[in-house]
């Protein structure tokens, strides 16, 4: 009997627990519409389907959300592009190729690299790295998409290799015990065994380290230069969403249009983040299939 | 961030100092609220005011110009700190609220126009340098300089010093589309001080403190004035154009503690605060 009951406590505790993602979700979607709302009657949505973002004008505002999606993509697809290399390869090093000892050394250091505060890699982005990359590349400025999405890459690579090692750890024994002994070599067996199998996981993480990269902010407020025009040369500098939010939010006056078209901009980027959530998982679900 | 810090800071020391003494009447207690710029000068003159009169109880807390105003109007603070002038707008909103809002000009700041020391360009008009941030200048050699193109630097849209130099230098225009808004000042120096084509404008105590890493241009006022480099002399004699008052503003004429503070930031001793923190005296 009151082993029962407290049973029953128990469960209701760890259901209670286990549910207060959804109730912060569905607060977090109710709290960004209620706020952004305003914005539909004056001065209207299309405001928003414009190519400038020029929130602080004494002639006309314009709050054109183009320039800052344009500079999110673009950051975003160079950091995934630098990242899957790394990422994935680093992955199958880890778990198939090195030796204990290896082992022991690299691992500690991608999760220290796991573990920098993103304003320390803002901070020696903005030293170190954006002169490098200006003298390295000719350029006027360091202060560019791919100054700030090499960062980002960075931050984004223990990620994945974290999660893509342990898919390919996952991948049963006799897997490989069958393709060695059918006369492949350990090279082939990883390339067209173990990396197919793990392949779910290994998208999973891409796409986990992908939702880090568009989601980032110190280091993209401070490396990419912040213009907002629209650009898709790596070497320009970009505003992205996050960035805006992140500058503007603290001195906006509240309740003002600018307040609201930063809440369309939040309201966008969680849309485009929920998005690669759904693809991820469709991806997944399709590979896990077969 | 370290702007939020430091006025974290800032609140728990005056909530702290209320709990200390519960009994402090209201005539007492002053508030302190506004602009981001000058809460660094409010602060050292609150402590120093409260050092020699132990009675007083002061409480600086910044949040930008507007909120300071926004402050002063619902009556949630006794002096605002602004580095701007009140809007027709706001006057109106505060009379409304039955308080005429009365200007105190407590100190001045220059904004030096910075660029790199290998640039060999010293010297630009108001003009020049408002169509550079317009974006119709794109080269040097168009204001007298070599053959490369400008990269402009600017502060973020929140930041009153971008709206003043919007006003003063842009003719009220929109900035270039090409500026890279910089989330600091100091990002703003780091930045002149690494690539050699770009331009930037900082608060003169700033500029004085990178000392060689950057180098102040001359400002021209218009074709007729003189070049004139920027310094505590010339923001004080008016010489230098791109020059703002800063401000606090009350809720009608002050007495009691809000005149005795603002006499006191006024008085040669507050001026001398207003000279170490790196700002120009008013008389």
């Amino acid at each position: 009997m009151n082993y029962r009951l407290r049973e029953r406590i128990i469960k209701r505790v760890l259901m209670g627990a286990a549910s207060t993602s959804i109730l912060v979700v569905i607060l977090i979607f109710l709290f960004l519409g209620k706020e952004a709302f305003p914005f539909i009657y004056e001065p209207g949505l299309s405001g928003l389907w414009n190519k400038r973002w020029i929130p602080v004008s004494f002639i006309q505002e314009f709050y054109g959300i183009i320039p800052l999606i344009t500079g999110s993509v673009l950051v975003t697809i160079i950091a995934v592009v630098i990242m899957i290399p790394f990422g994935v390869l680093g992955a199958i090093y880890v778990a198939e190729i090195a030796t204990a000892w290896e082992k022991n050394i690299l691992k500690p250091f991608i999760e220290i690299l796991a573990g920098i505060p993103s304003v320390v890699i803002g901070f020696f982005g903005l030293v170190v790295l954006s002169p490098v990359v200006k003298s390295l590349f000719g350029l006027n400025t360091g202060l560019t998409a791919f100054t700030g999405a090499l960062l980002l890459a960075l931050m984004a690579i223990p990620t994945v290799i974290s999660i893509s090692e342990d898919a390919i750890h996952s991948v049963p024994q006799s897997f490989k015990e069958a393709s060695l002994a059918l006369g492949a070599s350990r090279l082939q067996t990883i390339w067209r065994v173990t990396v197919p199998a793990a392949l779910p996981g290994i998208i999973a993480a891409i796409m986990l380290g992908m939702g880090r990269v568009i989601g980032e902010t110190m280091v993209v407020l401070m490396v990419t230069g912040n213009a907002a025009k629209i650009s898709w040369n790596p070497f320009d500098s970009v505003r992205t969403m996050t960035a805006t939010i992140a500058a503007e939010m603290g001195e906006v006056a509240f309740g003002s249009t600018h307040y609201q078209a930063l809440f369309w901009v939040a309201i966008v980027l969680l849309f485009i983040t929920f998005l690669l959530n759904v693809v991820a998982q469709k991806v997944l679900k399709k590979y896990q299939m077969r | 961030m370290k702007r939020i810090i430091k006025v974290l800071l800032i609140v728990t020391l005056a909530l702290t100092g209320c709990t200390k003494k519960d009994t402090t009447s209201r005539s007492n207690y002053l508030t302190i609220k506004g602009s981001d710029t000058m809460v660094h000068l409010a602060s050292n003159w609150a402590e120093t005011y409260m050092s020699t009169h132990a009675e007083a109880n002061l409480s600086v807390t910044g949040g930008g110009s507007g909120t300071g105003i926004a402050a002063l109007i619902n009556g949630t603070t006794d002096i605002c700190i602004a580095s701007r002038k009140i809007k027709d707008k706001e006057v109106k909103l505060a009379q409304k609220n039955g308080a005429q809002p009365q200007e105190h000009v407590v100190a001045r700041d220059g904004i030096a126009v910075v660029v790199n020391p290998a640039n060999p360009v010293t010297k630009l008009t108001v003009d020049q340098i408002g169509r550079i941030y317009r974006g119709s200048y794109t080269n040097w050699k168009e204001v007298g300089g070599p053959d490369a193109p400008i990269v402009i630097l600017s502060r973020e849209s929140s930041s009153g010093t971008y709206v003043f130099f919007q006003e003063r230098v842009l003719s009220k225009q929109d900035y270039s589309t090409e500026a890279m808004l910089m989330p600091s000042t100091s990002a703003i120096i780091k930045t002149v001080s690494q690539d050699k084509w770009s331009i930037g404008y900082v608060g003169l105590g700033y500029a004085f403190e990178a000392k060689a890493k950057v180098k102040m241009l001359a400002v021209i006022d218009n074709i007729d004035s003189a070049p004139v480099i920027p310094s505590v002399e010339a923001v004080k004699s008016g010489a230098y154009p791109i020059a703002r008052p800063l401000y606090f503003y009350t809720k009608g004429k002050p007495a009691g503690l809000t005149k005795q503070f603002i006499d006191f930031c006024i008085s040669d001793s507050g001026q001398k605060i207003v000279l170490e923190t790196g700002y120009v005296p008013v008389n």
